[in-house]
């Protein structure tokens, strides 16, 4: 047989075939869980990109051990900060119980850092500047944290994929399991585990680890629904946020209701001389 | 007449029903505000001739009316003031907190009418903020106020923000009449006050504001031109009677926050001209936070400021000259939003003390309910607080939210 190439050449070319089609499988099976598990929340948190700004009215329900309930009403505008380093801003109006009706807070949040914060008093007309340091005390006692419910913008974690199983909670989807380690210092949590879902990339559960590596609480997602923005037909908002406290059986939903988009919001609409009249 | 006043209140907290305001949207007709009931109870007779002791009972009547158009362009505001006193008749009395129009615009916000507005960052003395009047009858921490007329033209822009303020009609300072507490040995006149404008009170007040933020730092800067709000008491010729004499003066100031870790740190500092030699004046200090204490949710703050006031006998006169303000605040972050505030000034001078404690809790969705006691200690004749010396008290306040 007549050899189209010296053989010592013809070894090399094979040494060297082999070794490329190794070296390509190498790199999809030895994505790290690391790699797999940013991946997948990178999917997630830009599937969201393009919101612009958006305007919504929340309920709070606060439930005691007992069961007992208590009412929190809230306006919330987000403006979105396109810079994946830097975070969103944001106002939340408070419009009961009534004795809060119209204080509001303005926070520019920060990705790895405290974010800047302002509380206005209409008692008092008064804007303060606070510590917003501590992120994971409770929020208008309930059982959300400011830490919970604000962007959870990429940079914000570290990931480890872990698994890939079915959502639960009746969703027939699958979900990939990824832990997250908070990257803000001053953290209330050790490690998050997320449940994302592998059709429209959205959280669908939460598991909360306290500073003692415990589960302290569990949020699930319900009730999403699709907008549309300009350059985003598939923006995702959960409507039923459920957190539950498994130290102190309390628990409280967020219920979202009148999402709006592309309202006009601006800069502007998000500094802290607007807080005097935002309504 | 506190049976009728009882019947009142528990008639109106009966009749009152929560209104709900338009939720689900940005804008449109909100009313809400609170009426209250409230009690003072003095624990030591007396100082001066015709003052009660013992107990005395208020109403409170503050309802709150906003509106807002579609396109959110103009607000009005509505928000009279009313309390009904069962003793002191000076401390009966009806005000409007607010009322104008605010025209917002894309650069410029205009608003013209009755508004209250709040400068400043220090916690135990409010140095710079001049707008307003304080209504002295309400609460002695100086953070109740009286409505003022003005235009106010704000525009926002990258590098901060301006206002001007035009502020025509004069809001004479709330005093006690004779048979209340907190006076001096004898009562403030409050109608017959005299100005040093030839047009008295009519006399257009000025005042422009810059306010901005950089990173860690909140600062804001301001003039002010007109009558000054505190008057210099003087007594009448046969001594019956302190007559508040109102001065034409020029103010300049500052307020700076500087918010790092669980740190505030803040300053106001005023310079005044008008009343005497010209003088300045200063506060000055920390609040720090502990959070989540003991492994609960609960929030220690720890606060401590040092004012400091360089006026000569010729201005009005003020307490707050070289004192120590330390405090400690506690808020539990529970459902019923729990605080307590309690602390003391101590002037380094002269030894007095001024102890104050403040606790609120909400009751259910609508209530709440508030404790507060002051007690001074420690001063002798002729020093800060001697006129104020047996004004001990504890007061509970409860209200109903809508």
């Amino acid at each position: 047989m007549k050899h189209l190439f010296p053989s010592s050449l013809n070894k090399i070319l094979i040494a060297g075939f082999i070794f490329l089609v190794l070296m390509q499988s190498n790199l999809v099976i030895a994505k790290t869980p690391e790699e797999k598990g940013f991946e997948i929340a990178s999917r997630s948190d830009r599937s969201d990109r393009g919101f612009n700004n958006s305007e919504s009215t929340a309920t709070m329900v606060l439930r005691n051990k007992q069961g007992k309930e208590s009412k929190r009403i809230l306006f919330q505008r987000t403006l979105e900060i396109p810079d994946e380093t830097l975070g969103d801003k944001s106002i939340i109006v408070f419009k009961s119980p009534a004795d809060v009706n119209g204080t509001a807070m303005l926070s520019h949040s920060k990705i790895l850092e405290a974010d800047d914060q302002w509380l206005y008093l209409p008692a008092l007309k008064r804007i303060k500047r606070i510590s917003s340091k501590n992120k994971s005390g409770p929020f208008l006692g309930s059982e959300f944290s400011f830490e919970d419910f604000t962007a959870q913008e990429l940079g914000k974690f570290e990931y480890k994929y872990i698994r890939s199983e079915e959502c639960g909670n009746n969703l027939n989807l699958i979900c990939d399991v990824v832990e997250r380690t908070p990257q803000y210092e001053f953290s209330g949590y050790t490690k998050q585990i997320a449940w994302i879902d592998q059709r429209d990339y959205q959280a669908r559960k939460i598991d909360f680890y306290d500073r003692k590596n415990e589960l302290l609480k569990t949020l699930i997602f319900n009730g999403y629904k699709k907008y549309t923005t300009k350059i985003n037909n598939h923006v995702w908002r959960a409507h039923n946020l459920n957190m539950v406290n498994h130290l102190t059986g309390k628990s409280s939903d967020f219920i979202f209701s009148n999402y709006k988009f592309e309202q006009g919001l601006t800069d502007k609409d998000f500094v802290k001389g607007v807080l005097t009249h935002v309504r | 007449m506190l049976g009728k006043i009882c019947s009142f209140i528990i008639l109106a907290l009966l009749i009152i029903l929560p209104v709900k305001s338009n939720a689900g949207e940005f804008g449109s007709v909100d009313v809400s505000g609170f009426i209250g009931i409230e009690t003072r109870i003095f624990t030591q007779n007396p100082r001066w001739e015709d003052q009660d002791s013992g107990a005395e009972l208020s109403v409170i009547f503050n309802p709150e009316f906003h509106y807002q158009t579609q396109d959110c362009n103009h607000q009005f505001s509505f928000i009279p003031f009313y309390r009904k006193d069962s003793r002191d008749e000076a401390r009966t009395h009806f005000d409007v907190r607010e009322a104008y129009w605010l025209w917002i615009g894309d650069e410029w916000e205009v608003l013209t009418g009755i508004n209250k507005v709040f400068w400043g960052t220090a916690e135990s003395r409010h140095l710079v903020n001049i707008i307003n009047q304080s209504d002295n009858v309400e609460n002695l921490d100086g953070e109740d106020y009286l409505g003022q007329p003005m235009i106010n033209i704000g525009t926002q822009r990258d590098w901060g923000r301006i206002d001007l303020y035009v502020l025509p009609g004069f809001r004479e300072r709330t005093f006690s009449g004779s048979d209340g507490r907190f006076r001096a040995v004898v009562p403030v006149d409050t109608k017959n006050a005299i100005f040093e404008s030839s047009v008295n009170e009519k006399h257009i007040d000025f005042a422009t504001r810059y306010s901005h933020y950089f990173g860690d730092w909140d600062v804001g800067a301001f003039y002010f031109y007109g009558t000054g709000r505190e008057p210099r008491l003087i007594a009448n010729t046969n001594a019956t009677k302190f007559i508040p004499n109102y001065d034409l003066i020029h103010q300049t100031g500052i307020d700076v926050q500087y918010t790092n870790d669980s740190w505030l740190w803040k300053f106001e500092g005023i310079a005044r001209e008008g009343q005497g030699k010209a003088f300045i004046a200063a506060v000055g200090g920390f609040e720090y936070t502990f959070y989540q204490v003991f492994n609960t949710y609960s929030d220690i703050g720890v606060l401590a400021e040092y004012q400091y006031d360089g006026r000569t006998r010729e201005a009005p006169f003020t307490a707050s000259d070289q004192d120590l303000f330390t405090g400690i605040r506690w808020a539990a972050n529970d459902i019923q939003d729990t605080q307590i505030l309690g602390g003391f000034n101590i002037d380094t001078s002269t030894h007095e003390i001024f102890y104050n404690i403040e606790a609120q809790r909400r009751i259910g969705d609508n209530y709440d309910l508030e404790l507060s006691a002051r007690f001074f200690a420690g001063s002798s004749a002729n020093e800060d607080v001697y006129a104020f010396e047996r004004d001990d008290y504890i007061q509970i306040r409860f209200a109903r939210y809508f």
